[in-house]
C-alpha cells in the first residue's frame, strides 16, 4: 500500500481529464448494465421455465384456439400430473399505453402448475368465490396503485369488445426475483359467460405439469399424436423450448443489443487506452527518473496498469451504482413491456469484470511502452 | 584521488578500463568514448568538462548503469557492472547511485517529502524509519521547513536541493550530477555547489559531476576534460577557475 499514495496522487494530476475519463467509464458501464438487463429480460422466459412443464398450443399458431375438450384426453396420457389452461385477454387499463399481460386462467390447477407464483390462501379463496374476481401481480398492482377491493375496468377489442369490470381480490408475488409479477388473472367462468358463442369452450393453450421431467419428450409426442389429423392439431413442447422459440422472434433485437454492447466495450477501451497513452507520454521523463533511481521495468508496468485499473474501478462502480438506481425506474417507465427487468448480482459481477478487463487492457499497451522505455533515450527527449 | 591513465590502485572506488562507446546513427558508427580509463577514490569530488557532444553525459550514464559500453569494464566498489543484466543493474543503481539531473526531475504531484521518500519505498524500512531518513536529509539540504511543499511552490535552487536530498536519502556509494547548476541563477548555483561540497567534506560522499560552468567545476577537487573520447586531467587557474574554462 506504500505505493497507493503515488498512484492516487498521479490520478489527480489532470483533474478535468480524470473527471472526463471517469464519466466516460460511468456512462459506458451504465449503458453496458442496462443493455445486459434488457437482453436478460428477453431471455428471462427460458430461465424461469420449469423443467417439468409442457405447453400445448394449436399447431397452426398460438393465435388459433384449441377445444376445452382436449383437457380430459391430455389428462389421461400417462405421466401428466396436473393440467391447466389459459387464454390471452389482451385488454388495456384506462389508456392504450397501460399495457400488461392479462390471462384468463383455470383456477382448478393454477397453483399446482405454477407453484412459484404465490397467492395467500384467503385471497385465493376469495378469487374462487367471485366470478368477477381478479388477481394482479405485485408489480402491476404497484404500478397502478391498486389495492385489494378495487374495481378494475379493462377495455378490450377482442372477445366481443367493451369494458370488462373486475374485482381485485388478490395480489401474487414471485418466489424468485426473476419471476414475472406483471400478470393479471381473470376467471375462466366469467370469461366463458361473456365471450361470443363462437369462441366458447375454446382455450388459448394448455400448460401441464408432468410427473417426471425425463418423460417430457415422450409425453409431448403422445399428446401431438393423440390430436394428429384432427381439425385442431397440437404442438407440444417444454416450457423452456417454447420460451426459447419466443425469444427467437427477437433475435435481431438481441443481436443489436450485443452489437451495441460490443461497440461500447471497444469505444471505452479506446478512450481509456488513449487517455493512458497521453498520460504516460506526458510523464516520460518522470518514468525515466523512477527507473534511474532503482524502480524496475515491471514496477513501471504495474504502476501504469494500477493507475488505469483504479480509474476503471471508480468509473465502473459509479456506472453500476447508477444502473442499480435507474433500472427499477426504467422498468417502471416501460410499463411491464419487458417484465422482470432485474440487475442481477451476476450482471454486476460481469460489469465489474468488464471494468477490470478494460482497465487492464487500456493500461497494458502504454504500460508496456513505459516498461521498455530506455532511461538514456527518455532523458534525451526532455 | 582521480587518475585517467589506468594506473589507479585496486582500492579505487570506481575503476574504468579501456571503455569504448560507439553509437550507430544514420548507418554510421560514431565513437563517443575510446579506450577511456578512470580511477576515482572514495570521498572524491570530480568535475567533467568538455564541449557539447564530447560524451560527458554518455560517460555519466555508463558509470550510473543507465547505459552499457561497447567494450571495456566499469567496476564500482568491487562490482563489475558492465555484464550485469538489466534487472540486476536496476537493483544495483538503487543501492549504489544517487542521480541529480539538470532539470531536477521531481515528481510534480508529490511533496518534497514524498519525492525524497521515493527511493526508500523500494527498501524494507518501516514508515517511521523512512520518515526519520527523509527528515534528516531534508535538514541536511536546509529544507526541513519545506517538506510539505510541492515542487511548483519551490524555487529552482530549492527544487535542486530536494533532488539532491532524494539522491542521498538511501546513502548511495556515489552521486552522479548531470549539470546540477545548468538551470539555476548564480546565487542558487552557488548554494547547490556549497551543498555538494558539504556532502563531500562533512558526509564523505563521492561526487562525479558533469558541468559546463567553470565556476561550478572550480569547486571540485579535480577537473577532467573529455576530448575526442578520452579523458584529460585539467588544471585550475590560481583563482580556482579551470584554465581555459568551459569549451
Amino acid at each position: 500500500m506504500k505505493f497507493g499514495r503515488l498512484i492516487w496522487a498521479n490520478l489527480f494530476r489532470k483533474k478535468v481529464r480524470l473527471l472526463l475519463t471517469l464519466g466516460s467509464f460511468a456512462v459506458a458501464l451504465f449503458l453496458f448494465a442496462f443493455l445486459a438487463v434488457v437482453r436478460d429480460a428477453f431471455n428471462r422466459g427460458a430461465d424461469v421455465a420449469g423443467a417439468d412443464r409442457l405447453i400445448v398450443i394449436n399447431r397452426t399458431s398460438i393465435i388459433n384456439l384449441i377445444p376445452l375438450s382436449y383437457r380430459d384426453k391430455i389428462t389421461r396420457i400417462p405421466g401428466v400430473k396436473y393440467i391447466t389452461h389459459s387464454n390471452w385477454f389482451g385488454g388495456t387499463y384506462q389508456e392504450e399505453k397501460n399495457f400488461f399481460p392479462q390471462f384468463v386462467i383455470d383456477p382448478e390447477n393454477q397453483r399446482q402448475v405454477f407453484p412459484e407464483l404465490i397467492v395467500p390462501d384467503d385471497q385465493w379463496n376469495a378469487f374462487l368465490k367471485d366470478r368477477q374476481g381478479a388477481i394482479a401481480g405485485a408489480q402491476t398492482a404497484e404500478r397502478f396503485h391498486w389495492k385489494i377491493g378495487d374495481r378494475i375496468p379493462i377495455k378490450t377489442s377482442s372477445w366481443g369488445g367493451g369494458s370488462w369490470e373486475f374485482n381485485l381480490v388478490g395480489i401474487y408475488h414471485g418466489k424468485r426475483p426473476q419471476d414475472d409479477e406483471t400478470q393479471f388473472w381473470l376467471q375462466w367462468d366469467y370469461f366463458q359467460e361473456k365471450v361470443p358463442q363462437s369462441v366458447k369452450g375454446q382455450v388459448g393453450w394448455y400448460v401441464l405439469k408432468v410427473e417426471n421431467p425425463d418423460d417430457a419428450a415422450r409425453i409431448a409426442k403422445d399428446i401431438d399424436q393423440e390430436f394428429a389429423n384432427s381439425s385442431n392439431e397440437t404442438k407440444t413442447e417444454t416450457e423452456s423450448a417454447w420460451a426459447a422459440n419466443w425469444v427467437k422472434q427477437f433475435a435481431n433485437i438481441q443481436f443489436l443489443i450485443v452489437s451495441i454492447g460490443t461497440v461500447v466495450f471497444f469505444t471505452l477501451l479506446l478512450v481509456t487506452g488513449n487517455t493512458m497513452a497521453i498520460s504516460v507520454r506526458e510523464r516520460t521523463a518522470e518514468l525515466a527518473v523512477f527507473k534511474a533511481i532503482g524502480y524496475s521495468d515491471r514496477f513501471v508496468l504495474f504502476f501504469v496498469i494500477a493507475e488505469s485499473l483504479v480509474i476503471a474501478l471508480i468509473g465502473g462502480s459509479l456506472g453500476l451504482i447508477l444502473a442499480v438506481l435507474a433500472v427499477p425506474m426504467l422498468a417502471k417507465s416501460l410499463g411491464g413491456l419487458l417484465p422482470s427487468m432485474v440487475l442481477s448480482p451476476s450482471m454486476l459481477f460481469f460489469g465489474f469484470a468488464t471494468a477490470i478487463l478494460v482497465g487492464i487492457l487500456s493500461g497494458l499497451l502504454p504500460g508496456l511502452g513505459a516498461m521498455r522505455l530506455r532511461v538514456v533515450n527518455a532523458m534525451r527527449r526532455v | 584521488m582521480v587518475k585517467v591513465d589506468g594506473s589507479g590502485a585496486q582500492s579505487s572506488l570506481i575503476q574504468v578500463r579501456d571503455l569504448d562507446k560507439t553509437y550507430r546513427r544514420g548507418g554510421e558508427d560514431i565513437d563517443v568514448l575510446q579506450g577511456l580509463n578512470l580511477d576515482v577514490s572514495p570521498g572524491e569530488f570530480a568535475a567533467f568538462m568538455g564541449p557539447s557532444g564530447s560524451g560527458k553525459t554518455t560517460l555519466l550514464n555508463l558509470l550510473g548503469g543507465l547505459d552499457v559500453p561497447t567494450r571495456g569494464s566499469i567496476t564500482v566498489a568491487g562490482d563489475e557492472i558492465t555484464h550485469m543484466s538489466s534487472g540486476k543493474l536496476t537493483e544495483w543503481r538503487a543501492r549504489h547511485v544517487g542521480f541529480v539531473f539538470q532539470m531536477y526531475n521531481l515528481i510534480p504531484v508529490l511533496t518534497a517529502y514524498q519525492n525524497v521518500e521515493l527511493p526508500l519505498l523500494l527498501t524494507k524500512l518501516s514508515k517511521a524509519e523512512r520518515r526519520a531518513h527523509v527528515e534528516t536529509v531534508l535538514s541536511v539540504v536546509g529544507l526541513a521547513d519545506r517538506m510539505n511543499h510541492f515542487p511548483r511552490q519551490l524555487s529552482g535552487g530549492q527544487e535542486q536541493r530536494v533532488a539532491i536530498a532524494r539522491a542521498i536519502v538511501s546513502d548511495p556509494t556515489f552521486l552522479l550530477c548531470d549539470e546540477p547548476t545548468g538551470d539555476l541563477d548564480r546565487k542558487s548555483a552557488d548554494e547547490v555547489m556549497a551543498l555538494l561540497e558539504e556532502l563531500v567534506a562533512a558526509h564523505h560522499k563521492t561526487v562525479l559531476m558533469v558541468t559546463h560552468d567553470p565556476l561550478a567545476a572550480a569547486r571540485a577537487h579535480s577537473i577532467l576534460h573529455l576530448e575526442k573520447g578520452v579523458l584529460v586531467e585539467g588544471k585550475k587557474s590560481p583563482h580556482g577557475v579551470p584554465a581555459g574554462g568551459a569549451a
